[in-house]
């Protein structure tokens, strides 16, 4: 058996999950990690996608989070999400919802960068919808 | 002297109050467990972030690149407080008790001749505060529509402040509310969210020790993270405050049943002896009328 570490699942209004973990998929900001036991410390921006979780006992859960950081460490990783629901619950209209937010957002950028970093998260959202 | 019915009357309209009082009082009792809970798990998330930025700032050397947010402006001369009340009332002094407070800074800074800006959230706190400082107050956030505080509400009213701050607004930020020690106690504070303290990072720091990887990099994800911070600061604030409205309530109701029993008693108590004089006066009369015959 793999080793296993303490992998949390934090959003501001609770803590979602706590348990030790096998492996965790998280979506880093600079591409998808696999984080295992041992792993070296990192710190990283999530973007919004889906977090996925072996836990130690062999079930796979996988939750949808909407940006936020992730402080591993080599015993601990500690994912802070800004909003993480679990696959099955999310609520597809929300989603849609914040997606037409953005393009409107997108449409009210005024600089170049705001334009493209909207853009991407705009990118990421849609990714997101066609994967739950 | 009033009459029998009048006395009927006035117990009866003591009675319908206390009802309503013990009512008010039961459904705050039941609201505040579960502003409670909900103070409760946010707790965690605050922690965490609290250890993450602690660990952050002391990888980040101070350059020009960290963020205003944290740093300042480094001046003094614009302050933004950002008061949080209740939307509703007869809860006690708790939102006298934060207008107070925010009362004597506005008077103690406008004093040392700085400039002050108010934001309301909270209908009450305006109300309060707009008779004395109308020109002041540059917004309010109303929440009287969201029955259950999200993160999203603060996250708003943060956007709208780090918006204001990007725009040269303010300086320093200063956020009201109330802390919630008990049911009978709630202590209105004060704290700076602009530009973040970071006297005790240092402490923080300690425990993370390890060298961090840091993905993209360190500025980006301080970039990143002081906005939400200030967001988590507003939301446990605004868990706090209806922890403490909730208990305030309950208290101020409490007392007010309590009250309402005791003009009961004495109310019972007096119409009472007025019917027994009356009884005593008529017989006094069907007495005196044998006699004479």
């Amino acid at each position: 058996m793999a080793d296993s570490f303490n992998f949390e699942l934090v959003s501001p209004e609770r803590l979602l999950l706590s348990e030790a973990a096998s492996e965790v998929i998280i979506p880093g900001a600079d591409g998808d990690m696999t984080v295992m036991a041992n792993h070296a410390p990192v710190m990283t921006n999530v973007k919004p996608g889906i977090v996925e979780v072996k836990s130690a006992s062999g079930s796979s859960n996988r939750y949808v989070v909407f940006g936020g950081f992730a402080d591993i460490l080599p015993d601990g990783c500690t994912v802070l999400a800004e909003s993480a629901v679990h696959v099955d619950d999310i609520d597809r209209e929300a989603l849609e919802q914040r997606i037409q937010n953005t393009k409107e957002d997108l449409q009210d950028a005024k600089t170049d960068a705001e334009k493209s970093r909207i853009a991407e998260h705009l990118d990421n959202l849609t990714t997101l919808q066609s994967a739950v | 002297m009033p009459s029998l019915k009048d006395l009927r009357n006035r117990i009866a309209t003591v009675k319908a109050t206390q009802k309503i009082t013990k009512a008010m009082q039961m459904v705050a009792a039941a609201k505040l467990r579960r502003a409670q809970e909900a103070a409760e798990a946010a707790r965690p998330y605050s922690q965490r972030m609290s250890a993450v930025l602690g660990n952050i700032a002391g990888a980040v050397t101070e350059g020009h690149d960290t963020p205003h947010l944290m740093t300042g402006t480094g001046e003094d001369v614009t302050h933004l407080l950002v008061v949080c009340t209740a939307e509703r009332g007869l809860c006690g002094g708790f939102n006298s008790q934060i207008a107070r407070l925010a009362r004597e800074r506005i008077n103690a800074l406008q004093a040392e001749g700085k400039e002050i800006k108010i934001l309301c959230v909270g209908k009450k706190g305006y109300d309060i505060l707009k008779r004395q400082y109308e020109s002041l107050i540059i917004d309010r956030v109303d929440l009287r529509e969201v029955k259950r505080i999200g993160y999203s509400d603060a996250d708003t009213i943060a956007k709208q402040i780090i918006d204001l701050f990007n725009h040269g607004g303010f300086d320093i930020c200063t956020l009201f509310y109330s802390e919630f020690k008990s049911v009978i106690s709630q202590i209105p504070t004060a704290q700076q969210i602009i530009p973040a303290g970071t006297g005790n990072s240092e402490a923080e720091q300690a425990n993370g020790g390890a060298v961090y990887e840091y993905e993209p990099d360190a500025e980006t994800i301080l970039n990143d993270l002081i906005p939400r911070n200030i967001a988590v600061q507003i939301f446990s604030a605004l868990l706090e405050n209806s922890a403490s409205e909730q208990g305030a309530r309950m208290s101020a109701m409490d007392s007010a049943t309590r009250n309402a029993g005791e003009m009961i008693d004495k109310l019972t108590l007096s119409y009472n002896r007025q019917r027994q004089a009356q009884i005593t006066k008529e017989l006094i009369e069907i007495i005196s009328g044998a006699e004479a015959l």
